[in-house]
């Protein structure tokens, strides 16, 4: 059992509502005297996650689990999957529509700066069933 | 240096977030695609772009960016400035494009 459990329900295609989930998540580690370099890129990696939930995941759920010494997080849609997850994670590889891009989004940078940001992290995505990307965030790291 | 006080000297003109104009100024980034600056702009950094949407204001706040200054009088929408207000994030707008306002930051923090 983790310190602290959080699930998120993240609706797609709402652009609105994105960010949501991990400005709650970093309010509740800023009020646990998380370290600001850790809170950050929690936040980071999970509006990344969100973001990607919203664009290509149709909705998905996000979950959270913060420990003195860490924090995981798990990003789970049922989505298309994604084919190719070693081209995905190439910066500037996007598959984001037009839409998207004029919301300033779609540079494909979303999977390289979670990539970046996090301390341990793995994709299992499979074709026609989701994808759930796993995080964790290790305060000192980085 | 304080926010306000940069956009005092740089002639900015306040939106929305008034709460957090004592933030500190704390270097510079400038960027329109929301990713690219989330992963490079730093804590602290005054925020030069044209994108003044709701998204802009989330990466402002989980990005820790002291400010968003949104240059040659790009719109803030609606809700975005609604949300900036709530959760106190100066966002001001001013006429000289990126790159005059670049170095109008510049000169400010030298």
């Amino acid at each position: 059992m983790s310190m602290l459990h959080l699930e998120y329900q993240v609706p797609g295609d709402d652009f609105t509502r994105a960010g949501e989930a991990s400005g709650d998540v970093k309010h509740k580690l800023k009020k646990l005297g998380y370290e600001p370099d850790a809170i950050r890129r929690v936040a980071i990696d999970m509006y990344e996650g969100e973001i990607n939930l919203v664009i290509h995941g149709g909705g998905g759920e996000a979950v959270v689990d913060v420990d003195p010494d860490r924090v995981d997080i798990a990003l789970i849609d049922q989505g298309p999957g994604i084919p190719d997850v070693e081209q995905a994670m190439q910066a500037g590889w996007s598959t984001a529509p037009d839409n998207v891009r004029a919301l300033g989004f779609g540079a494909g940078m979303g999977l390289p700066n979670m990539k970046k940001y996090t301390d341990e992290m793995t994709i299992d995505s499979t074709v026609g069933v989701g994808t759930t990307v796993k995080m964790a965030v290790i305060p000192g790291r980085k | 240096m304080t926010v306000k006080e940069m956009a005092d000297a740089c002639g900015w003109k306040l939106l929305a977030g008034e709460d957090g104009q004592d933030n500190q100024a704390e270097g510079c980034y400038v960027g329109d695609l929301l990713s690219w600056v989330m992963g490079r702009a730093q804590a602290g950094n005054v925020w030069l772009t044209v994108m003044g949407n709701l998204n802009a204001i989330a990466v402002a706040a989980l990005a820790d960016t002291s400010c968003i200054v949104l240059c040659e009088d790009a719109a803030l929408d609606a809700d975005a400035q609604k949300r900036a207000d709530m959760q106190g994030i100066p966002v001001y707008s001013c006429t000289p494009n990126l790159y005059e306002t670049a170095v109008q930051v510049y000169e400010q923090l030298k």
